[in-house]
């Protein structure tokens, strides 16, 4: 079981170029919006067509721009769910499950798997409601029970989450984890949330401007992005141009510092990154005297802003964030970080 | 007093006739010129929307310039019998040409306002594309189709210009209301006139008071 992606297609100002594999697992392509993941999604799916490239699932061919092959849509057996769920809202919550079984014939084999799926996504009972007397919950599982009941291949998620309100969206990722562990094919979601990335997904593709930086496993890419869109992508607030002094040490002339760092410096070292909560008064190493700039409570957090005493003054400020119980009284003198915690990031 | 009905009777089967030729052809163009290269698309617009800005009478003249009698078309057409001058269907052609363009344009504003993910959506279930476009797309574009059918019915009922030039007016054979209130009116018969502006007002009206109800009950329907 595989989905072979080789994909080239215009777009705009800027090349989509990709090129990757999915197996039985979860995969997220994180990128931020505009930057070719839908289309991504759309064009193994077969709505949109690429320029050139390859498609294969499961050793069937889906598209191949050498040969001439572009199966129509209906015959890529490819579930995708939109972000809108697109339902459809002249039909009944039955009539739009049914219509992902238009391809069984047996009339009694479908009303069978239509009760089964009905009990399998918790619907018993709305079947003949219309999608817009759903909530947003009831709407997506009525969208994947949609799609699942047409057995496809592969499942393209299109940000799942992003039509729910906060207070739903916790609940709907775990049971929507819980079904894709069950659901043994590959699956391919696309978002810009790296919280739903994280939650989700056993393996991450970062996207940038049409193409793929890096495909690795999530805790992996959280704990070296390598790149810094991919830094930007996972939610790092604080990265600052870098050059190598030696093997374990590099300058950051903008922040005015020069840090130790665990792993070995490449050469062609860009810049480098700290994670807003990797910041510690207590820590011995790489410790500088900072200065106090503003803060911002949340609810059970704090980001207090510093800066380097030897700053760019024309440089943003640093971003501490830390547990309100933890913050101490009287903002510190000197801040320090482990040689692990700096990233290092070289596109 | 004896009145003679056939206008009545002639103008509905024109503007019915006619209506029904356009509901398809207008969303046959709809659909398809949504899909044409963005320049080829630009000209067949201004073509097909033409009818409905030029004044009627043009419309007429040049319906005249292809099928009448002595025109090659219209020459062939007659080896089968076929002749839209001087006849009740000339009627049909004339109000089906300038009703036309009011179909089109609210059909293709409906396509273009639709939701093109739910057509995704059923491509990728295996519905087909046929399926689609009458289960999905057409019940989710149903106000703007509707509109614009009975727009193009009324402005089919209506009609005067292209259909005087094409089939004039002839008691009993080509006459529909609107010629036969010009011709009453233009020979001095007041309350004749009078008579069919009333039954013109009654029947547009209706037709009216209609769409608004089902536009309600449909409303209704949506909000339960």
């Amino acid at each position: 079981m595989s989905l072979q992606v080789t994909i080239q297609k215009q777009l705009g100002s800027f090349l989509l170029d990709v090129d990757f594999e999915a197996e039985n697992e979860v995969t997220c392509l994180l990128g931020a919006s505009g930057c070719g993941k839908s289309m991504t999604l759309k064009c193994i799916a077969g709505i949109e067509k690429p320029d050139a490239g390859h498609i294969e699932l499961d050793g069937r061919v889906l598209f191949d721009s050498e040969t001439g092959i572009n199966l129509p849509p209906q015959k890529r057996q490819v579930g995708y769910l939109f972000q809108n769920y697109a339902l459809f809202p002249n039909m009944t919550v039955r009539q739009n499950i049914l219509c992902g079984l238009s391809r069984e014939k047996d009339r009694s084999v479908k009303e069978q798997r239509l009760a089964d799926m009905l009990r399998l996504m918790q619907l018993n009972g709305l079947e003949n409601h219309k999608p817009h007397q759903l909530s947003g919950g009831q709407q997506q599982r009525v969208a994947l029970a949609r799609i699942l009941v047409s057995d496809p291949q592969v499942l393209l998620l299109d940000e799942p989450f992003s039509a729910l309100d906060g207070h739903l969206r916790d609940a709907l990722k775990i049971e929507l984890r819980d079904l894709l562990e069950r659901y043994g094919h590959e699956v391919l979601m696309v978002t810009h949330d790296r919280t739903e990335a994280y939650n989700m997904s056993s393996r991450i593709a970062v996207m940038h401007e049409g193409r793929l930086l890096t495909v690795q496993p999530t805790k992996a890419l959280f704990a070296d992005p390598g790149s810094v869109p991919a830094a930007v992508l996972t939610g790092c607030k604080n990265i600052a141009g870098a050059r190598k002094l030696d093997a374990h040490t590099v300058d950051v002339p903008q922040w005015g510092v020069q840090l130790e760092v665990a792993q070995e410096v490449k050469d062609d070292l860009k810049a480098v990154g700290i994670r807003a909560h990797y910041f510690n008064p207590n820590a011995a190493r790489n410790r500088f005297p900072v200065s106090y700039v503003e803060e911002m409570e949340e609810p059970f957090e704090t980001i207090i802003q510093f800066r380097y005493i030897g700053q760019d003054p024309d440089s943003p400020p640093i971003w501490w964030r830390l547990a309100k119980d933890r913050r101490p009284g009287q903002f510190p003198g000197e801040l320090g970080i482990a040689p692990a915690n700096v990233l290092l990031l070289y596109e | 007093m004896s009145v003679d009905w056939y206008p009545l009777w002639n103008s509905l089967r024109i503007a019915a006739i006619s209506c029904v030729l356009v509901f398809f052809l207008g969303i046959f163009f709809a659909y398809y010129a949504a899909k044409l290269p963005r320049m080829i698309k630009g000209i067949l617009d201004v073509f097909l929307t033409l009818p409905m800005v030029l004044p009627p009478t043009v419309c007429g003249y040049f319906l005249l310039l292809i099928f009448g009698v002595k025109r090659p078309l219209g020459i062939f057409l007659l080896q089968f019998g076929v002749k839209f001058v001087m006849t009740w269907y000339g009627g049909v052609l004339a109000a089906a040409v300038v009703a036309f363009p009011l179909m089109y344009r609210t059909a293709r504003g409906a396509f273009e306002s639709f939701d093109k993910t739910l057509a995704y959506s059923g491509q990728t279930l295996g519905l087909s594309n046929t399926y689609i476009f009458w289960r999905v797309r057409m019940p989710a574009c149903r106000q703007g189709i509707l509109a614009g059918t009975v727009l193009a019915f009324a402005r089919a009922l209506g009609e005067y210009g292209a259909t005087s030039m094409l089939i004039g007016y002839t008691p009993g054979r080509t006459a529909t209301i609107s010629t036969t209130v010009y011709q009453l009116w233009r020979t001095n018969d007041e309350a004749g006139a009078l008579f069919w502006v009333l039954i013109n007002l009654a029947i547009s009206t209706v037709v009216l008071l209609t769409v608004n109800m089902l536009e309600a009950r449909q409303k209704k329907a949506v909000a339960k």
